[in-house]
């Protein structure tokens, strides 16, 4: 009696106990989850480094791209970016929850190689000779936004603008550019556009030996600070170019997140619905399960990291069929062992052990498609494939041993003895006299 | 609600001729329609650029034709979607450059109110995405008919994988019947696919082996009668369960079909497709493929000298 009343006890402190931890934690747990772009709207580029000449790519080359692009996301100051390097020539920049996606591709691929040339557009001065960090935004006399950059060699400075100050006018420019590029820009031609691509072409007059040098012709002064931060970032290491973009509208993905996981959860209501009409008592455990399920898939899943993703949502919900899959099959063994007339003990150990291989196997069969998906798919089947092998690890833990504990406390107390009903079998079916 | 019919008359065998016929003739459909109608391949895999967009009222699929006008373009493709088409998917093929794109991005935005989606695929991209999709599934039936084949054995392994190339092409030939778009997501879908049907057929499988271990401890299989009662009875035995498995499973994909974001609708629909066809390869064509290979091979064992059969046997 004792014995029997505590196993029924353990049951309903370990429902409790979940039930709090659950109700107590499931907002945290949902609030700390990574939404992906699909989700929250957001921009995604991939790029593709371009080797410099003969001379192929290194490890290093991609790592310190992919270190640049990160210190120019910071200027942005998006909240969670994402920057990874795919196959030995990719990186994937995704910046969830980002405004303006213009500024941001901008800011991504520029080169941000800073020259100063003269009017033959031979080169004075390279990007590599200014002060790191060393690029600030000011007004000059006539209040309009200038950068100031400071160089790491005044008297090289000096020698420039002396030489070039020696010339006549109008050959005494120095002309600034960002991004020069060889095969496009020359001087004569874009002087004569109205919008050229080289950012000023200041006249020299006099030899100038100083270290700082003014910038300008900035429109604004968001321009000038725009400009100075990318100078600030550094170039980039190897040239890169687009060739993958998606961009997510914020209310798009808001609404996504918000009819799919309407969606899952009438999903996950129906099952659980079935199962209770249809296993009765045990349908009620596999319920309890699942709820577990639920909740530690998604514990998991944001203690690797993971972002949830579209695909990611269907994996979870589909994961929920996994899992239910496995308490039908072991139900499914117990009923048959009851109609044979075995008693309920020793129908719930066999009817387990016996749909134990089976759940394995089956499991396994998925498993490996999850783990080839995850080798070569892009990144959100990726997220796809990692949510399905989260969930069926999860669901085998807690399909497999949660329902042997909960169920097992309850047939161990043999209070359901030859309670047929509960378990969805019609007494008449049972086989007598084994 | 009962499906349990083990201790019914049921013969699940007796027409497998039929379902072998049927099976072959969904296959050349399918064929004829993949040679014919062809797939309408998503900018996944086609290169060019996708804007999805969504308006508080209804639109038109001139209106839209209207506003690209606007910024001198011309779209490959509009499809309008939601319940009053307050949703729409504007195609074009071939690289958009970025200006432009980024230019109806912002016509968009200020026409319709909201920000669109936007996706700009390079032709390189999607020629690799699709070669790798094609390799993933490859191998993924490779592992799985590995895996089959040491823990069952080959002539088990081999009807698994007929069951899901079936299955694979099942889905592949609707979404071309329909010309429903081939994106990533369907990618997933149709390995997801492929993961259910192996589970399913794994489980009946499990049940004809444990069967026959079972009457082989009472007396030898001899004729092919013998063998295909065991195997309708573990059909029968397993169809409880096959039928509540795929009804859950599809409770949550028809949810998310019907009821799930616009973007992965295509994506639960492959899944619903797949799930029925899984439960009637593993029902009416693994199962029956197994027993007619099962039975052959079975006849060649014996063709050959009772004394290496005896032997082999102990």
């Amino acid at each position: 009696m004792g014995k029997k009343w505590g196993r029924i006890g353990a049951f309903f402190a370990i429902v409790i106990a979940i039930g709090i931890l659950i109700s107590q934690t499931a907002f945290d747990v949902a609030r700390n989850t990574n939404l992906g772009l699909d989700l929250q709207g957001g921009f995604e580029v991939l790029y593709e480094l371009q080797p410099d000449g003969e001379r192929e790519l290194t490890e290093e080359d991609i790592q310190a791209t992919a270190s640049a692009l990160n210190e120019r996301v910071d200027v942005l100051g998006v909240s969670e970016p994402s920057i990874t390097v795919e196959g030995d020539d990719r990186i994937r920049v995704q910046l969830p929850g980002i405004e303006d996606q213009e500024e941001a591709r901008e800011l991504l691929s520029t080169g941000a190689e800073l020259s100063f040339r003269d009017v033959d557009d031979e080169l004075m001065l390279t990007g590599e000779d200014l002060q790191q960090g060393g690029a600030s935004t000011g007004f000059d006399e006539a209040n309009q936004p200038i950068v100031q950059v400071t160089l790491e060699d005044g008297e090289l400075f000096g020698e420039i603008t002396t030489e070039l100050s020696q010339r006549p006018e109008p050959e005494n420019l120095l002309v600034i550019w960002l991004d020069y590029d060889e095969d496009e820009h020359s001087f004569y031609e874009e002087a004569n556009e109205p919008d050229p691509a080289f950012i000023s072409a200041p006249r020299v007059s006099e030899p100038l030996p100083t270290d700082t040098v003014s910038i300008e012709g900035m429109e604004s002064l968001e321009e000038a600070e725009f400009l100075a931060e990318m100078l600030n970032a550094g170039s980039l290491p190897v040239q890169i170019e687009e060739i993958y973009s998606n961009t997510v509208g914020a209310s798009l993905g808001e609404q996504a997140l918000e009819q799919t996981l309407f969606a899952g959860m009438v999903g996950v209501a129906l099952i659980l619905l079935y199962m209770m009409a249809y296993y009765r008592f045990m349908g009620v455990i596999a319920s309890l399960t699942l709820m577990v399920y639920i909740y530690l898939v998604m514990i998991l899943f944001n203690s690797i990291q993971g972002v949830l993703t579209l695909p990611g949502i269907a994996a979870l919900i589909l994961g929920v069929g996994m899992a239910v899959d496995a308490n039908i099959l072991t139900y499914e063994r117990i009923k048959e062992e009851l109609k044979d007339g075995r008693s309920m003990r020793s129908a719930f150990k066999l009817g387990s052990r016996r749909a134990l291989g089976t759940i394995i196997d089956a499991n396994i069969t998925t498993i490996i498609a999850a783990a080839v998906l995850f080798y070569f798919g892009t990144s959100a089947v990726q997220g796809f494939a990692v949510m399905l092998i989260v969930s069926i690890l999860t669901s085998f833990i807690t399909a497999v041993y949660g329902t042997r504990l909960l169920l097992g406390l309850w047939i161990n107390s043999r209070t359901l003895n030859r309670k047929y009903w509960l378990f969805g079998v019609k007494e008449r079916d049972v086989r007598r006299g084994l | 609600m009962d499906f349990n019919l083990a201790d019914k008359n049921v013969d699940l065998i007796k027409h497998r001729k039929t379902y072998f016929l049927f099976t072959i003739a969904i296959v050349l459909a399918g064929a004829i329609l993949l040679s014919t109608l062809g797939l309408n391949l998503g900018i996944d895999f086609e290169s060019g650029t996708r804007v999805d967009l969504v308006s508080e009222e209804p639109l038109t699929e001139e209106e839209i034709e209207n506003e690209i006008a606007a910024v001198g373009l011309t779209a490959d493709d509009i499809t309008l979607a939601g319940e009053n088409n307050e949703q729409a998917s504007v195609q074009f093929i071939g690289d958009l450059d970025q200006e432009e794109a980024l230019e109806l991005q912002g016509h968009f935005e200020e026409a319709f109110g909201h920000e669109p989606n936007m996706s700009t695929v390079s032709p390189q991209i999607g020629r690799e995405l699709a070669i790798n999709a094609l390799i993933a599934t490859g191998l993924a039936s490779l592992g799985i008919v590995i895996y089959v084949a040491i823990r069952f054995e080959f002539l088990y392994g081999l009807a698994a994988i007929t069951a899901l190339l079936y299955d694979a092409f099942f889905v592949v030939s609707a979404f071309s019947l329909l010309q429903l778009e081939i994106n990533i997501p369907f990618i997933a879908a149709v390995l997801t696919v492929i993961g259910y049907s192996i589970n399913d057929t794994i489980v009946t499988f499990d049940r004809i082996r444990e069967n026959v271990r079972k009457e082989e401890q009472e007396k030898d299989i001899e004729d092919f009668d013998h063998l295909a009662g065991i195997v309708n009875k573990s059909l029968l035995q397993t169809l409880t369960r096959s039928i509540n498995t795929v009804l859950t499973v599809l409770f949550a994909a028809v949810a998310i079909w019907l009821l799930g974001s616009e973007a992965i609708t295509s994506f639960a629909f492959a899944i619903v497709i797949g799930l029925v066809a899984g439960t009637y390869s593993s029902l009416f064509l693994a199962a029956q493929l197994w027993l007619v290979w099962k039975n052959k091979h079975m006849q060649k064992q014996r063709e050959k000298p009772a004394k290496e059969m005896e032997g082999s046997e102990s």
